[in-house]
């Protein structure tokens, strides 16, 4: 049997048995992935909204600067927060550095900047008199921006998954801050690179085809939130 | 709008939820990806932490990289294979009680054809000038790792400066360089475990072996606790007891890989 078959085998033999060590990788995964999320659409959706709702000075430069960031590789984002989370570095005393804290920061720094653009987009492509309308009946600016957010929950939950994707496949942040930490920062992205490192071809392959069913999974549910 | 309320709920429930191995203590432990990837700690650790109630945090990378982890005190305790670099890491006040923990050996790896005729010679220098001198591809680690730091040494002794379009510097792991000069046709030096892991995934055999120069003990550093107050001296002390404990000798020359001993103990 090829190479290929063969992976899918081992794929389905651990989806099947899902030993320990495979629960616990797919587990850091989906952990740190979700809260870098949730803490980048907190972030990202706000920014998004303020960017499309205001006009000002400066604000082509800031969109120029967002658009750049989605593109920030995930080597970079890792060796900037290396050099702030190492002991030597300023916030060495929080003692930070190979926890899966660290990885959830250096996720939410990739992620945020996707979240915010794409609500960014759902803003400008949204029916603005929602807004116009909202304030003639007697809504605040808040309430009226709450009103648009309603209007384009698609976009928004387009957003969140876009993000979620991009953090969830990342292998650089999450190796140079967590350090590939069996049982504690071996997330199936590291594990991936760690077994093709010794050779486990098969191995390696098998636990992609995991994560692509762990996002799978997810998005399902994404889906099934979004339909109520 | 609800739908989005709903998600953030549910996920930020996962927020709170316990991440595993929080409660119990870490010792950060740096160390090579030859010990890692073998699959010895994974014997050699867990009695340490059932009997300390511990959790050992292995980050494997190479000696380089291990050392300068120790160095900016991010990690507790090293265990790594460059002798040089080891003593000018103690030398300098990084780190303190070095004690040896056990050993193995490089070996030569070459294409079955052989291009240089290294076969059969083995005095470890004179293969390697055999190699450079008949420009032969050879595949060096140059990652800074103990490796990489003994093939240095290697050409030093054979009285060859390593450049020129034969030469390539991989900067990767020790499998991944294997798997590189398989695909170049070239010869490399590795550590025998990686070498006995990855024997029925490379054509590559063994040309040149038995030296003493190729002699790789490894030795285990406790980071400076005076210059890193963080760092867990007790546990750490307990770490360097257990690695040179008659309980730890035993799990050492026990292990085996594909039937073969990887890892011996210096008498």
């Amino acid at each position: 049997m090829g190479y290929l078959g063969e992976s899918l085998l081992t794929a389905l033999e651990l989806i099947i048995n899902l030993d320990r060590e495979v629960r616990t990788t797919a587990w850091v995964s989906l952990y740190t992935s979700s809260c870098a999320i949730v803490i980048a659409a907190l972030l990202g959706v706000p920014t998004g909204l303020w960017l499309g709702l205001n006009r000002f000075r400066g604000r082509q430069i800031l969109l120029a600067l967002l658009n750049t960031l989605m593109a920030l590789p995930t080597v970079v984002v890792g060796l900037l927060l290396f050099g702030l989370l190492s002991r030597q570095g300023p916030l060495g005393p929080l003692g930070l550095l190979f926890t899966p804290l660290a990885m959830i920061a250096g996720q939410t720094v990739l992620a945020t900047p996707i979240v915010a653009n794409l609500v960014l987009a759902a803003v400008t492509g949204a029916d603005q008199r929602i807004i116009n309308t909202a304030l003639t009946l007697g809504a605040s600016r808040f309430q009226a921006a709450i009103q648009l957010l309603r209007e384009i929950r698609f976009g928004v939950m387009a957003a969140v998954i876009a993000g979620f994707g991009r953090v969830i496949a990342e292998v650089g942040v999450a190796m140079m801050l967590g350090g590939n930490i069996r049982n504690s920062t071996r997330t199936m992205t590291t594990a991936i690179a760690l077994e093709t490192s010794k050779g486990e071809f098969a191995f390696g392959l098998a636990l992609g085809v995991l994560l692509l069913s762990v996002a799978l999974l997810v998005n399902l549910f994404l889906n099934v939130l979004q339909q109520r | 709008m609800f739908s989005l309320q709903k998600l953030v709920i549910s996920i930020s429930l996962l927020l709170f939820l316990p991440s595993t191995g929080f409660a119990v203590e870490h010792l950060r432990l740096a160390t090579t990806t030859s010990t890692d990837n073998s699959g010895l700690l994974a014997e050699l650790l867990p009695p340490f932490e059932r009997a300390n109630n511990c959790q050992v945090d292995v980050i494997a990378v190479g000696t380089g990289k291990a050392i300068k982890l120790g160095e900016t005190g991010d990690v507790d305790v090293i265990m790594v294979h460059a002798r040089s670099k080891e003593d000018k890491f103690v030398a300098a006040g990084f780190g303190v009680d070095r004690r040896d923990v056990m050993y193995n050996d490089f070996v030569i790896l070459g294409p079955a054809t052989d291009p240089a005729g290294v076969k059969g010679n083995n005095d470890a220098a004179e293969a390697m000038a055999k190699i450079a001198h008949s420009k032969s591809t050879f595949v060096s680690r140059g990652d800074d790792s103990g490796t990489h730091t003994r093939e240095k040494q290697l050409w030093q002794k054979a009285g060859v400066t390593a450049v020129g379009n034969w030469y390539l510097e991989a900067g990767r792991g020790m499998g991944e360089v294997i798997v590189m000069a398989s695909e170049r046709i070239g010869y490399t030096l590795s550590d025998r475990g990686t070498y006995i892991a990855y024997s029925d995934k490379t054509p590559l055999q063994i040309v040149s072996e038995g030296d003493k120069r190729l002699f790789n003990p490894y030795g285990v550093i406790m980071v400076n606790p005076a210059r890193h107050k963080h760092v867990k001296v007790d546990l750490a002390k307990g770490f360097l007891n257990y690695l040179t404990s008659n309980q730890a000798k035993q799990l050492i020359t026990g292990f085996r890989k594909g039937g073969k001993q990887l890892f011996y103990i210096a008498d």
